[in-house]
């Protein structure tokens, strides 16, 4: 039992990592109906930048509070990354907006090609391990919770609550719903569409940054081909949840991060990823609507 | 028509300044983007020391260079670049001259084919024997293989519109069908070629069946999900597969039994033809046998189109509730683009693993398909010449890129070209994307019509203008 729960814990703490990515997949899926592929790539660039961050920092200050590091690390990455896929959003995407159905999918694979191959020829194709950040570990009843974990939860369910606020509550919230209802009624409106949706990117950007910055505190390496995996499962988390919805991407990503924890604890390591993308076939297959998402009626 | 155009070069001329100081401004407004986005990440570089620890060296000057790059560019893109677009644009297409094409445009195809098939006697007679082997196996082989594998994901994508991310699946299935049954069995591989194939096809049929009801992107990412669990299972399955460690020993093509290229054996093709030892046989025999599979793959291609099969692969891509509406059985439809694709793909494969000698899944990642995938679009999705030139543009000129030596001098020894192959990709990918969604050679027009063929309209279409 306490095995388990320790493995149950595990896989929530996994889980919120890829619950954080999800998010930026689902909003975009549910504004412009792309598979924003490049996505993953964009949480790897997020936690390179959060490694070069801590080696200025380490460098710089030797005996500051790692909260103002954490803190440091995740707004630089935040500000990056969100330029970044700013950036990929006006020069890549949008041109295609209208073009035919498998074209914006397209460019988003060779946009995420682009970016490993950048991070590697700029950085190098070996790992960057960080020495550990955080190491204390408690004990409660005979499973054992490193502070990591709580760091990873706390800061997961603060930053849910601020966009959570931002979605239902904010006039831009308002309007990022309304485009995701209908595009075309939204901008007769009055709504600045196009505006609306780099904001959302750039939204999903500063998710996928933090989640990558929590990614480097946990495992304490990160390499330039570690977006890949992590974004397929993302994507998954957000197809597992409904593709579209937010509660539903959170709810996936902590969903296959707990089966992925027991998966390996239970069955083989090895096949941990071949679960995982199990999961994604058989939910398209049998679920394509997800857990909490909306059927998709098409309309001639 | 004269009117339109002295009025927009009135207005061109008029807007100079302002083009030019909005340029400036622009070019600004990019530099300091791309400040922002490459600081950390060009301006700065991890390495390990003798410690293992993480150390950071500074790059400003490279940083800088980049920086200034783009913000030249910027600025010649809005100064000069687009306006003239702007211009052509305000201008109008010229009425099209229907002019006779000339013997070299008529038959292009024979002429490609014909040079193909010189190439190897050209390349020997240039570089000699020994110089030879190189252009004709790592440039002539490498080329035509991607060139295959294109032309048989082109029948899935090109011709059916269905997205197959995992189509590299089929290829490692070809392979690993000839290296095992080959290496353990001892079967030739002429009775395995066609084994390979029907393996392969059979997968196709197999992971294509419950991918039926989805669609576009989501067809795409089941694909892709299937792809990597081929790889992982050849991974993980020590037993039959040998994991990551491979297969080694598999066996050579023989020439239909008659002769085969092992030196030891008696009837290697130096005793049988009383010819002098050398590798180089073997490198042509495979030459011209990936060659003529590729030609039978671009041959079914072209016919299958003008089949009720392929027009129906065609309806399907453009749409598919209007094609259901006409009564084509969409489930058939997709399930023989799945199965002749992937027949192909395997066929490839077992060539590969002919060729290779030793295969591992390592082979066969994602990055696999995504590189047949950039050909098929950058080759234009449908047009068997777009594809083969957008294989030997990339593959070979990859290829190339390994040779130049001169590269070395202009930006220092360390300078390793192939590092920025896939960086290249990438790009190109997005470039051809952006400027030139249907690829440069378009195919989209119909192939069935009456009287004249017409290109169709955008509103028509789900899938946009033709």
């Amino acid at each position: 039992m306490e095995y388990f729960i320790q493995q149950l814990i595990n896989g929530l703490t996994l889980g919120s990592i890829y619950g954080l990515i999800a998010i930026g997949y689902t909003m975009v899926y549910g504004i412009i109906g792309m598979i924003n592929f490049a996505h993953g790539d964009i949480f790897m660039l997020g936690a390179f930048i959060a490694m070069i961050v801590f080696l200025i920092l380490v460098a710089m200050f030797t005996t500051i509070h790692v909260v103002f590091f954490l803190l440091v690390m995740m707004i630089v990455a935040m500000l990056t990354t969100s330029l970044w896929n700013w950036t990929i959003e006006r020069t890549a995407y949008r041109p295609l907006r209208g073009s035919f159905r498998l074209a914006p999918l397209i460019t988003a694979i060779g946009m995420s090609i682009f970016i490993s191959n950048f991070v590697q020829v700029t950085q190098g194709p070996r790992n960057k391990p960080i020495p550990p950040m955080i190491s204390s570990v408690y004990d409660v009843a005979g499973i054992s919770i490193s502070l990591k974990q709580i760091v990873i939860a706390a800061v997961t369910i603060v930053l849910l609550a601020i966009f959570w606020y931002i979605v239902n509550k904010t006039p831009l919230g308002r309007a990022q719903r309304a485009c995701e209802q209908d595009r075309k009624m939204a901008a007769l409106l009055g709504v600045d569409v196009d505006r609306t949706i780099s904001i959302t990117f750039i939204m999903g950007a500063a998710l996928a940054a933090v989640a990558g910055t929590l990614f480097l505190m946990y495992y304490g390496v990160v390499a330039f081909s570690d977006g890949f995996v992590p974004g397929v499962k993302a994507f998954t988390a957000a197809v597992l949840g409904g593709i579209g919805s937010l509660p539903g991407a959170v709810l996936g990503g902590l969903l296959i991060g707990t089966i992925e924890s027991l998966w390996s604890a239970y069955f083989s390591i090895d096949y941990k990823d071949v679960a995982a993308f199990s999961i994604l076939a058989i939910v398209l297959i049998f679920l394509p609507s997800g857990l909490m998402g909306r059927p998709e009626v098409e309309k001639v | 028509m004269a009117t339109t155009h002295s009025a927009a070069a009135a207005a061109s001329t008029s807007a100079q300044p302002n083009v030019m100081a909005d340029a400036l401004k622009e070019a600004f407004y990019a530099g300091l983007i791309a400040l922002g986005m490459f600081v950390l990440i060009v301006g700065l570089k991890t390495d390990q020391n003798i410690r293992n620890e993480l150390i950071i060296v500074e790059r400003w000057t490279l940083l800088f260079v980049v920086v200034a790059i783009v913000m030249i560019g910027r600025f010649a893109f809005s100064a000069f670049v687009w306006p003239e677009v702007e211009r052509r644009r305000a201008i109008g297409k010229k009425a099209v001259v229907a002019t006779e094409p000339g013997f070299l445009r008529r038959n292009i195809n024979w002429i490609g084919v014909v040079a193909l098939f010189l190439f190897p006697v050209f390349v020997i007679w240039t570089s000699g024997v020994q110089g030879s082997l190189k252009w004709i196996d790592n440039f002539g082989i490498q080329v035509l293989i991607y060139v295959m594998l294109a032309w048989g994901l082109n029948i899935v994508i090109g011709l059916a519109g269905l997205l197959d991310l995992g189509y590299v699946a089929f290829y490692a299935v070809g392979a690993y069908t000839y290296a095992l049954l080959g290496k353990e069995f001892g079967l030739s591989f002429w009775i395995l070629l066609p084994a390979a194939g029907a393996m392969a096809a059979m997968w196709g049929v197999l992971l294509g069946f419950p991918v039926l009801r989805l669609r576009g992107d989501y067809l795409a990412i089941v694909t892709l999900a299937f792809g990597e669990i081929i790889r992982l299972v050849l991974i993980n399955w020590r037993e039959v597969t040998n994991g990551s460690a491979g297969i080694s020993g598999i066996p050579k093509v023989t020439f239909f039994g008659i002769f085969d290229f092992d030196v030891s054996s008696p009837f290697y093709i130096g005793k049988v033809l009383d010819l002098p030892t050398s590798g180089v046989y073997y490198k042509i025999f495979l030459y011209y046998l990936i060659l003529i599979l590729a030609l039978i793959t671009a041959f079914v291609t072209v016919r299958l189109r003008r089949m009720p099969v392929g027009r129906a692969w065609e309806a399907l891509r453009e749409d598919e509730i209007a094609c259901r509406s006409l009564g084509i059985n969409t489930t058939n439809t997709k399930l023989t683009a799945f199965a002749i694709g992937a027949m192909f793909g395997g066929f490839a494969g077992s060539f590969f693993a002919a060729r290779q000698g030793f295969i591992n899944p390592e082979s066969f990642v994602f990055l696999q398909s995504a590189i047949i995938l950039a050909i098929v679009v950058l080759g234009g999705m449908g047009s068997l010449v777009g594809i083969a030139v957008a294989a030997l543009v990339m593959i070979g000129g990859m290829e190339a890129l390994r040779e130049m030596q001169f590269l070395k001098l202009a930006f220092g020894p360390n300078f390793t070209p192939e590092l920025y192959r896939m960086l290249l990709f990438g790009m190109a990918m997005v470039v051809v994307m952006v400027w030139k969604p249907r690829g440069f050679v378009g195919s989209r027009e119909p192939t069935a019509f009456l009287k004249s063929r017409k290109s169709v309209s955008g509103s028509f279409t789900r899938e946009g203008h033709g």
